[in-house]
């Protein structure tokens, strides 16, 4: 007998290494651990980044005006005729309609600018209105239309950085040859004053260090390089210095130009846009946006400072007076964007929908349900269940599994020159572009399908095999529903894919603009339309700045589309899921 | 080399005879020359150690083969004197009268009820409801399964246990009242006392029924077949009444095997 204690080699040798078995075990699930957060926290940040972006646009600001459809403007001939309602000046009718509301705005230019609270697209909407129902000709109909898009976003606070306050003390405005003269006991004015020298002073520091910045570098180089920097620096140092001098030199009034902020006092409904400040605070001059005659005031009276200086804002201060003005009368109201779900797309950001966009998409992908779906399960049942394995099969399965991984515009180029050159089907058309995803959904399909097919036992085939059934039978009685979850599955994925492609409907045309929704019935499937990815791409790329709102929005769409979708598989799959 | 005694039980009719019936995958030979006559009303086990042949054969005589990619059948094959292999036989008339059994009990994910009727719904042998539910209740009955389950019937196959379903799949292949019955080692994943009671039930269908049964376990052969077959390496070694088998083999292989000395 030995003195070692008994302890067999296996023990010892499986001892030894214990510690760093456990010790990689826990790094890996540390790992997959971390991914799994960062996946989270990543989809976390892209969702709430869209969200917050895109629920502006799901509130609009309507502007609701009395009009009077005034027989002469509307019904030209008088007869009531489509045609001649169709004739009728529906523009002039919502133009004296928003004169009514700002009857002393005269001249030319400032009533063009009036027109702009609202877009003119908006006078077909209101023919719209009267061709349902002519019985309106003649009377004080009330009319409600989105206001213009940039005035909608400054309602919602995004456009510009303002504040505003009710000061103690007099007010007086009195009108004169120079403009209106400003008076005023509130020690505001003087803070204003200051705080605008303040920011001229610090402008003019800002100008001066580049010159020297310039000065510097032009010392480093030469030839016309240095020339035209020691040029520039000599410029903003003259622009400093004239700063400084209306500020030091000069104890006058501060100009206000377009590059300082905008100060708004209002009184009983007149406002006055200051041109000049006093350095004294004692008041300024200015004139008026609203109202036009003198006012005394104590302490009812408040001052509206826009911080964002009108060369930089979209919206001008007279604009902004008057929709400000409209909101007091209660002509505007925020209320839910029915203009997003009701409408086409269009030019105008306030008016333009993605209804037009989700019928396309529906009727899309109506032909690619029906084309891909059958082909494919059938394909793939044939493949799996009747075709002999041989080199040919083996080169086709390779083949369908290589065209799932062909990038998708080629099958748009493919669409291109088979389905609209060579058969002649309309550009732009749902048609198309469901046969052009269907391509692209085929192998997805198929090889789903086929894993699903692979899936179902062996065994349940050999049992209907031996009761007699036939092979047809045995396919379609028991391998194809229990492998149906897999397909749909598999079909669904495939699907959610093409509903959110872009680019190979770029390339037969479902990219152009299109006012109109197609229709949804047969005759939809060949006229125009666009799809939701590629309505978001279009408005990505829009000019205005209430596009951006709205594209966020259109991704929420489609995004609530795709969990819709998914939830239907979900549903479908523990519906026909059987266990065994 | 084969030695093979015609017709061990004289007194029962003869139901199938195979004569040089070779078997090839993929060109290679799996099964050589098995000549056999295998008598009706009785129970036939094929004894023989793993990758012998013997279920290589059994699948021959419901043509299961031809599901197979590169399967080569040849030699004659007659089931009451019809040949099986013939191209005037579809597969699926010839399946419906020789049913069978497989080694997992693999019941349709369906209800019992259905698993039952499925064989005589698709062959059209049930005209009305009353009639299908009477096929239904008689294959379960003499499964042995109908008094465990009549009050379920539509309760899935897949629920019961694993001697239940065995009796499952054995009562859905006499439902559709099959000549021959293959079971293809029936009750290797069954526990004793499911295997006793599936043994029992075998016994009881020798009664109407030509019975072949692939197994691996010598006692059961003994226990109720009356012929045996001994394979070996693709070829049918020894045949004949049981008894004889396992009390007096004529072979060396076949001693061996039954000793224990391999397989």
């Amino acid at each position: 007998m030995t003195d070692t204690p008994d302890i067999s080699p296996i023990r010892t040798a499986v001892s030894k290494n214990l510690g760093a078995r456990y010790r990689a075990e826990l790094r890996f699930r540390a790992a997959g651990l971390a991914a799994v957060a960062a996946a989270v926290g990543i989809l976390v940040i892209l969702l709430s980044s869209i969200v917050s972006g895109g629920l502006p646009a799901f509130t609009v600001n309507e502007l609701e005006l009395t009009v009077d459809l005034d027989e002469e403007l509307v019904d030209p001939s008088g007869e009531r005729s489509e045609d001649s309602l169709r004739r009728g000046s529906y523009s002039r009718v919502l133009q004296n309609a928003i004169r009514t509301e700002f009857p002393e705005v005269t001249g030319r230019r400032e009533l063009r600018n009036l027109f702009s609270l609202y877009t003119a697209l908006n006078a077909t909407r209101l023919m719209d209105e009267v061709l349902e129902d002519p019985g309106l000709i003649g009377t004080q109909h009330r009319f409600t239309m989105p206001l213009a898009d940039d005035l909608d976003l400054y309602l919602k606070g995004l456009l510009v950085e303002e504040r505003s306050f009710q000061p103690q003390g007099t007010l007086s405005l009195e009108p004169s040859d120079a403009g209106v003269v400003v008076r005023s006991t509130a020690t505001d004015f003087r803070d204003l004053a200051a705080e605008i020298a303040r920011t001229l002073r610090a402008r003019a520091t800002l100008l001066e260090t580049e010159a020297d910045r310039l000065t510097e570098r032009a010392q480093e180089l030469s030839g016309t390089e240095a020339e035209d920097m020691l040029y520039d620096a000599d410029l903003n140092r003259r622009q400093a210095a004239d700063i400084r001098a209306r500020l030091e030199i000069d104890a006058g009034p501060i100009e206000l130009d377009n590059s300082l902020p905008s100060i708004l006092v209002e009184s009983e409904g007149r406002t006055v846009r200051l041109a000049s400040l006093a350095r004294n605070g004692a008041g300024g001059t200015g004139e008026y946006l609203l109202g036009g005659d003198s006012v005394e005031a104590e302490n009812a009276w408040s001052i509206q400072v826009i911080d964002t200086p009108v060369e930089r804002r979209r919206v001008s201060d007279q604009l902004i007076v008057w929709t400000r003005a409209l909101e007091e009368r209660g002509a505007i109201s925020s209320t839910f964007n029915t203009y997003l779900f009701a409408n086409a797309d269009s030019r105008e950001p306030e008016l333009a929908g993605v209804k037009g966009a989700l019928y396309g998409s529906i009727l899309t992908m109506i032909i690619t349900i029906i084309i891909s779906v059958p082909i494919g399960v059938f394909t793939a049942l044939y493949l799996e269940e009747y075709a002999p394995k041989n080199r040919f099969t083996a080169l086709i399965e390779v083949n369908i599994n290589n065209l799932a991984a062909v990038p998708s515009i080629v099958f748009g180029l493919l669409g291109l020159a088979v389905f609209i050159n060579a058969f002649g089907l309309p550009r732009s058309a749902p048609l198309v572009g469901g046969l052009v995803l269907s391509l692209m959904t085929l192998p997805t399909v198929i090889i789903a399908t086929r894993a699903a097919l692979k899936a179902v036992p062996q065994s349940i085939r050999q049992a209907a095999l031996a009761v007699g059934a036939s092979r047809t039978q045995t396919v379609f009685h028991h391998v194809l529903p229990l492998a149906a979850p897999g397909i749909l599955t598999g079909a669904i994925i495939g699907l959610a894919q093409a509903m959110g492609e872009t680019a190979p409907l770029l390339m037969i045309g479902m990219v152009a603009f299109i006012a109109d929704a197609p229709t949804l019935g047969l005759e939809g499937f060949t006229e125009p339309a666009t799809v939701m990815p590629v309505q978001i791409f279009l408005w990505s790329d829009g000019a205005e700045r209430a596009f951006e709102a709205r594209t966020a929005a259109a991704i929420l769409v489609l995004l609530a589309l795709m969990i819709g979708f998914n939830a239907l598989a979900i549903y479908l799959r523990r519906r026909f899921e059987r266990r065994w | 080399m084969t030695d093979t005694s015609p017709n061990p039980a004289a007194e029962l009719p003869i139901k199938v005879v195979a004569r040089d019936v070779t078997v090839s995958y993929s060109g290679k030979q799996a099964l050589h020359d098995v000549s056999i006559e295998i008598p009706d009303r009785s129970v036939t086990a094929f004894i023989g150690p793993s990758g012998c042949g013997k279920s290589t054969f059994l699948r021959c005589l419901n043509r299961m083969n031809d599901t197979i990619d590169g399967a080569k059948v040849g030699g004659s094959l007659t089931i009451d004197g019809q040949e099986i292999n013939d191209k005037s036989i579809d597969p699926v008339v010839l399946r419906a009268s020789v049913g069978m059994v497989f080694q997992k009990p693999n019941p349709f994910p369906k209800s019992i009820y259905d698993n039952v009727a499925y064989g005589p719904r698709i062959h059209g042998l049930a005209l009305t409801r009353p009639e299908l539910d009477e096929i239904v209740e008689n294959a379960l009955r003499k499964a042995g399964l109908w008094e465990e389950v009549s009050d379920r019937l539509n309760h899935p196959g897949t629920s019961l246990s694993g001697g239940q379903q065995q009796r499952l799949v054995i009562a859905r292949a006499i439902a559709v009242n099959p000549e021959v019955i293959l079971m293809d080692e029936p009750c290797s994943a069954l526990d004793p006392i499911a295997t006793a009671r599936i043994e029992e039930l075998i016994d009881e269908l020798r009664e109407n029924y030509c019975i072949i049964i692939v197994t691996h376990s010598m006692q059961q052969a003994a226990r109720v077949s009356q012929q045996t077959a001994f394979f070996h390496m693709g070829n049918l070694v020894e045949y004949g009444p049981t008894e004889d088998i396992f009390t007096n083999p004529r072979d060396t292989r076949t001693q061996d095997y039954i000793t224990g000395r391999f397989g």
